[in-house]
């Protein structure tokens, strides 16, 4: 019933499984290969592709998923503010089931306060035209992937003077973290899997940073399994040559320059803020928060009463996110912390390392 | 609709679940005549059935709520039958009476209970069963939403039909009936405003389709219909239930083009999505080729495919394993939480 | 990070259009990608074009993977 998919056609599969073998066999020692994207994570998992890289080349997972590296403390606000009687709070379903200090949005909503899950920050403006009496509050997190649409949703709200709309910023940047892990150096990353759909808004030009400062290659790819096992067969060749270049191995959507006018209103809206990342602390300059001119569009400033921040004992999110271990190495891991009951945001997001891992990856040997 | 001014007859009033004129009116003029069989026509306190056929008693009993409620391919008159119908059927049982009450909330549209109506006498003739009993009752505006059903069903395993989970082995087939997700992809869709001329809710009563597989003497060993949490979970709960392993073959899942893509446009998995008229049968290979045979002569059977293979229960395994059309290998879980849509 | 698929632009207002993939409608914000056309392909990330797609290095892309499989494969 369904054409067969050529972009996940299991003989080229093999064929390129096949070719990383053979590169494979010219490197002198184990590497890693962190892809850097959530969503990456999942088409690795989903297509089952780590099971069929040689052992000397392992796949390590970034902090790229915009729900996992949100802090606590940014849930903590987005609870208290969905039990201010007057707010709606929309959000992402993604975000519903990450737990807050001592609550999450899905136990908020069961105890009567008003949260709608929407696709779309468009849905959200559709929400808050339809309700003017009440304050309707998007929690914005997201990559530059995410973030313009954002932007552009407000620029909506702006245009129409629907005064109602506003956004908890939650906004994170690509570089910032990735310059973090490899200046720390306590991750062996030896190429990045980059995150295609960040590309397309930022440009392959963007990671001059990764040859220049760095030194580290990268490959920016696409999402099917034929995609992610390109990229990481040219990154075994460029680690075996010790060539530090950037790849645009997703050129059917990302061009140099990328997408400039989502940028520019990115620009207008946003300035880069010091901000904080679940496992990884704060990094300067890592995140956005809205100009002071849009004050009035932002949720950070409404008053509330939050609970006191505090995070879940024993919880490795933070280690699982710089690739520093494996959600196995996690003792919560598949004992209290399972996707029903997730007690790290990595648990939470489907695209979440751990979930990732639970749903996935313990295939042979846990059930 | 506030501020409008609205023929009394034209929506549910409290007083229609009040047990008095208005309820009779309610049930004379909207229900009885799409309904209409000598059970129901008395309106006694039971009905009084006749005797069982040869067999045993199989019942079961379900809740239906959905939004929207009335959607492609059926309403929710017409789910709450098939589902309560569907349940009877992959147990083995020749599905007879069924109950059926509905729970309206204050101002629903005499028009859609109607649809209701008319949705539950379609499913029953569809599937040869006669709706014997029912009550109406009518809670606050705002205390519901529009409409719920609750239905009850008895039927009869014929002498000589054995099916459960126990009886599966190694080696067997996993056939699905037809393309999946359909039903979820439908609901789904319309929730997160996606529009499509072609998807459409598979709900359909599968008695004459089972039947089919009998009188074609085919060995059944244990069917399921994968509805909430779709063929994955279903397939999760019978390895459990039954001590097996399951590994389907990700190239050989029957998913429409429109359903794939309401899936990769909400970020679902049409693996977890509910079907409300298909069936997943277990038989033994050698009566594989029959029983497709045999569902695929049947007009909810055609789409009818092999998809996985039931393997030597083994201890450090996953019980259900999907092979990858990358030729990879994923453990599948049951549906943990909600299916949200997710941009991530 | 992000969960994007392609969909054909088959229609479009000022700001916003309808794209369509395999039978299946959504209205789409089109303020990040406004010199898109009807009949175009275009990136659609949580209900906004984000990007065109160039349907010719898709297409390379295929090519240069197949020939892999070719001069590799069994």
């Amino acid at each position: 019933m369904n054409d067969p998919d050529p972009w996940s056609d299991a003989g080229t599969i093999r064929a390129l499984a096949g070719r990383i073998e053979q590169r494979a066999r010219r490197l002198t020692r184990g590497i890693k290969l962190m892809e850097v994207c959530g969503t990456h994570t999942h088409a690795i998992a989903r297509a089952g592709l780590r099971r069929m890289l040689p052992s000397n080349v392992k796949l390590i997972s970034g902090p790229g998923c915009p729900v996992c590296v949100t802090p606590i403390d940014y849930m903590d606000r987005a609870v208290a503010l969905a039990r201010r009687a007057d707010v709606t709070v929309c959000t992402f379903g993604d975000l519903l089931r990450v737990p807050s200090s001592r609550s999450s949005l899905e136990r908020e909503s069961a105890a009567g306060h008003d949260i709608r899950i929407v696709y779309s920050p468009r849905d959200a403006l559709r929400i808050a035209r339809a309700a003017p009496e009440r304050k309707v509050v998007f929690l914005g997190v997201g990559f530059e992937t995410t973030l313009p649409g954002i932007a552009a949703a407000l620029e909506e709200a702006e245009r129409e003077q629907l005064d109602n709309f506003l956004v908890l910023p939650g906004a994170k940047l690509l570089e910032p973290p990735l310059r973090a892990l490899v200046e720390a150096g306590d991750v062996q990353v030896d190429g990045f899997l980059l995150p295609g759909h960040v590309s397309v808004i930022t440009g392959s030009a963007f990671y001059a940073f990764m040859t220049d400062a760095l030194r580290v290659p990268g490959a920016i790819v696409g999402f099917t399994a034929l995609d992610v096992l390109s990229g990481v067969e040219r990154l075994v060749e460029l680690v075996a040559a010790g060539e530090a270049r950037v790849l645009n191995l997703y050129p059917r959507v990302v061009t140099e320059s990328g997408n400039r006018a989502a940028r520019e209103l990115l620009e207008r809206w946003f300035e880069p803020v010091d901000s904080r990342w679940r496992g990884l602390g704060s990094i300067p300059r890592s995140g956005l928060a809205l100009r002071d001119q849009f004050a009035h569009r932002d949720a950070s400033k409404l008053d509330v009463a939050l609970d006191p921040t505090c995070e879940p004992r024993g919880c490795r999110c933070g280690e699982v996110l710089k690739g520093a271990i494996e959600p196995p190495d996690c003792p919560l891991f598949d004992t209290v912390c399972t996707p029903l009951e997730p007690v790290g945001a990595c648990m939470v997001s489907s695209e979440g390392t751990c979930a990732a891992w639970y749903r996935h990856e313990r295939c042979e040997e846990h059930a | 609709m506030r501020g409008t001014r609205v023929k009394a007859d034209s929506r549910i009033l409290l007083g229609h679940g009040a047990g008095g004129r208005l309820t009779h009116e309610l049930v004379a003029r909207s229900i009885l005549p799409a309904l209409d069989n000598p059970y129901l026509a008395t309106l006694s306190d039971a009905a009084v059935l006749t005797q069982l056929p040869a067999g045993r008693p199989a019942m079961t009993t379900d809740g239906f709520v959905v939004d929207p409620p009335v959607f492609a391919g059926g309403d929710l008159g017409y789910l709450s039958v098939c589902g309560t119908v569907n349940d009877l059927c992959v147990s083995g049982a020749r599905p007879l009476w069924l109950t059926w009450a509905l729970i309206l909330e204050e101002g629903l549209e005499l028009e859609l209970l109607e649809r209701f109506v008319r949705g539950a006498a379609r499913a029953a003739s569809e599937a040869g069963v006669v709706l014997v009993a029912g009550d109406t009752k009518v809670v606050p505006r705002g205390k519901g939403d529009r409409a719920y059903a609750v239905t009850s069903g008895l039927g009869v395993v014929p002498p000589g039909r054995e099916l459960g989970d126990q009886h599966i082995r190694p080696g067997d087939a996993v056939l699905v009936s037809g393309p999946i997700g359909d039903h979820g992809a439908t609901i789904l869709a319309h929730r997160h405003e996606l529009g499509s001329d072609e998807l459409r809710s598979d709900c359909a009563p599968l008695a004459g389709l089972i039947e089919a597989l009998f009188a074609a003497r085919v060995d059944v060993r244990a069917m399921h219909d994968p509805t909430r949490g779709g063929v994955a979970t279903t397939c999760y709960e019978t390895c459990r239930r039954g001590n097996l392993r399951i590994e389907l073959d990700e190239r050989a899942l029957p998913v429409r083009r429109e359903v794939a893509a309401t899936c990769r446009l909400l970020g679902l998995d049409p693996l977890y999505l509910a079907c409300e008229g298909r069936v997943l049968v277990w038989v033994s290979e050698e009566h594989a080729e029959r029983a497709l045979a045999a569902l695929r002569e049947h007009p909810l059977g055609r789409g009818a495919v092999r998809i996985g293979v039931v393997a030597e229960p083994s201890p450090g395994l996953a019980p259900l394993v999907l092979r990858t059309a990358a030729g990879g290998r994923r453990p599948l879980d049951m549906l943990s939480g909600l299916d949200l849509p997710r941009i991530c | 990070m992000c969960l994007a698929i392609p969909m054909r632009l088959v229609e479009r207002r000022e700001f916003v259009g309808t794209g369509e993939v395999d039978g299946v409608r959504r209205e789409i914000g089109l303020a990040l990608c406004s010199e898109a056309r009807v009949g175009d392909f275009v990136l659609v990330h949580a209900g906004f074009a984000i990007g065109c797609i160039d349907e010719e290095a898709a297409r390379e892309t295929l090519a240069a993977l197949a020939r892999i499989a070719a001069e590799d494969g069994p």
